[in-house]
């Protein structure tokens, strides 16, 4: 069943530009994917480790102007700029993660929030290296296997199999034993210490591993717009994709995917009709927050399930049984 | 001298509050040992000073013949120590199985290990079935926790630190909140530990704990009144008017 849906999903990903008609709507694909590639790197922070992080937009800023000043400052290709930002950004990562981890919680989230601010200060105001608010534009898209990454839809495939493979490795990653361990650190820190943890450094790993997925869509989003500015690492952009992670559901595979596809989609087709289309995201997450608490994912995980137990009858069926107390009542 | 853990002289304040005043304990392979007092005695503080959740002002404590007193909590537990909470600390949103994997996972150097799926390490699946087996929870293995009893979930808290295999391990009011015949249960259950393992536990039940207990400690306002024999103590006249009641 589920492997069914993966299998019908993975068709319809790999027919999206047959069928999207379109360039336009191609880009708005890939950038769904770059988009869900910025919120499962979050995701791991978020949902599996239970920081919650509002400076997460400073590694895909940080990557992109990288790679960005690389290519254009010293004349690096892509390859060796790509690998450059993406290693300067897990170190930068691990540094702020040895400050950022002696918190938890609201003070986690403070000081990652200052850490995005003072990222964000630089690409605005150290204007001779960065281009201050013009950003740094002229930047030009990889070309791996002399495939033209210029076309909307070759680039489509390429982000879709970076999708991909970051997918399967986190997927892989969260339910390794090393994957239980950062679960545990979230649900009981103190339990986890006391069962011979070493809570810190998992926390620490699971940081710089999230800022490293971070620098991969950092690179992506530069591919893809060939143009970075202060706004790809501003707090506003933070905010966003945690937003995202929270309305998709965080702790799941999918829930972040579903939350950029939602936010994706309706920036570039609400604002098509709508000028306060800002708004409408509001109410959206309003709604979400309020009627399905935990994100889409889990709320659409638990219809379904009061779904299959309504349709085994009446009569009270095992799973019925299984479950009892609060399910029951819900269900009358 | 074949004290497993001990205890010397252990200091520990908030603010201007003196938690534990110069704690001498010591307690030898094998042996039972009560700590007793009225609440707010500092028993859990002496508890969490031992495991490292908290770090003492002074004094040191000794693990196995090491010093232990600069090292954090898990180093300690890595060192041979487990420990059970007064207040249920479990991993909710998982089996039973899943909680005493994550125990076992713990001790072994599988923890580091960045691939494969959890649920499918045949051996500590294995050796968990045989933890749960042994508290009488085989069966329940593979129920999501909030399906449990709270009697269960206390089981189940001592289930995860004997499946540590600990030198040193520290009971928590283990009996806290249980009807009169889950608490013949559990006594059981720390009845069938072996000898090898010492164990320190808080208790309020007295009848039960005192049935359970070699040596007893009298904490109150964390200074240790008396300690001694099961007998020695209940003998002493301010055990009585400082705990048991007149």
């Amino acid at each position: 069943m589920k492997r069914a849906a993966l299998v019908v999903l993975l068709v319809v990903l790999a027919c999206v530009p047959a069928i999207a008609g379109g360039d336009y709507f191609i880009n708005v694909a890939s950038q769904v994917l770059i988009a869900a590639l910025f919120a499962l790197s979050l995701n791991l922070l978020v949902g599996y480790a239970g920081l919650t992080s509002l400076g997460h937009a400073g590694y895909l800023g940080l990557a992109g102007y990288l790679s960005g000043w690389l290519a254009l400052n010293m004349q690096w290709g892509h390859v060796g700029s790509g690998i450059a930002a993406l290693a300067i950004t897990t170190v930068i990562a691990a540094l702020f993660g040895l400050v950022a981890l002696r918190a938890t919680g609201l003070s986690f989230l403070m000081i990652t929030l200052a850490f995005g601010q003072i990222l964000w200060g630089i690409a605005y105001r150290w204007a001779s290296v960065t281009g201050g608010d013009n950003g740094l534009s002229g930047l030009t898209r990889p070309a791996p296997f002399g495939l033209d990454l210029g076309r909307a839809d070759v680039f489509y495939y390429f982000t879709l199999a970076v999708f991909l493979i970051v997918w399967a490795v986190m997927a892989l990653w969260v339910r390794s034993p090393f994957g239980a361990s950062i679960c545990g650190t979230r649900d009981q820190p103190r339990r986890m210490s006391a069962l011979g943890y070493n809570v810190w450094l998992i926390r620490w790993i699971t940081f710089i591993v999230s800022g490293f997925f971070g620098a991969v869509a950092g690179l992506m989003y530069v591919y893809y717009h060939q143009f970075i500015s202060p706004h790809s690492l501003s707090l506003a952009n933070s905010a966003e994709m945690l937003l995202m992670v929270i309305a998709g559901g965080p702790g799941t595979l999918v829930g972040p995917v579903v939350g950029a596809a939602l936010v994706v989609l309706l920036k570039n087709v609400a604002s098509a009709y709508i000028d306060r289309w800002i708004m409408l995201l509001g109410f959206v997450f309003i709604f979400i927050v309020m009627f399905v608490p935990g994100g889409l994912v889990p709320g659409f995980r638990r219809a379904m399930q009061r779904l299959r137990k309504r349709s085994s009858g009446p009569a009270p069926s095992a799973a019925v049984i299984a479950q009892p107390a609060r399910p029951l009542k819900e269900a009358q | 001298m074949n004290a497993v853990l001990q205890i010397a002289g252990l200091t520990k304040a908030f603010g201007g509050l003196k938690v534990t005043r110069a704690v001498d304990l010591s307690v030898t392979r094998g042996e039972r040992h009560l700590l007793i007092g009225p609440n707010g005695a500092g028993k859990t503080t002496l508890f969490n000073l031992i495991a490292g959740d908290l770090r003492a002002d002074a004094g040191s404590v000794t693990l196995l013949g090491k010093d232990v007193t600069r090292l954090s909590t898990h180093q300690r537990a890595q060192h041979g120590l487990a420990r059970t909470y007064q207040i249920l600390t479990l991993f909710n949103r998982d089996t039973l199985l899943h909680n005493v994997m994550l125990a076992l996972l713990g001790k072994s150097r599988l923890r580091w290990k960045h691939w494969g799926m959890f649920s499918g390490e045949a051996a500590l699946k294995r050796r968990a079935l045989q933890v749960l087996e042994s508290v009488g929870l085989a069966q329940k293995g593979e129920l999501p926790l909030e399906q449990t009893s709270y009697g269960e979930k206390r089981r189940l808290e001592i289930a995860m630190a004997l499946a540590q295999a600990p030198d040193v391990l520290l009971l928590d009011e283990p009996l806290a909140g249980l009807s009169s015949e889950e608490r013949d249960t559990i006594l059981g259950l720390l009845q069938s530990i072996p000898r090898s393992v010492t164990i320190v536990m808080i208790e309020h039940d007295m009848e039960v704990a005192l049935a359970f207990a070699d040596s007893v400690t009298l904490l109150h306002y964390g200074e240790v009144i008396t300690a001694g024999t099961r007998q020695q103590v209940v003998d002493d006249p301010r055990t009585k008017e400082i705990y048991l009641g007149h």
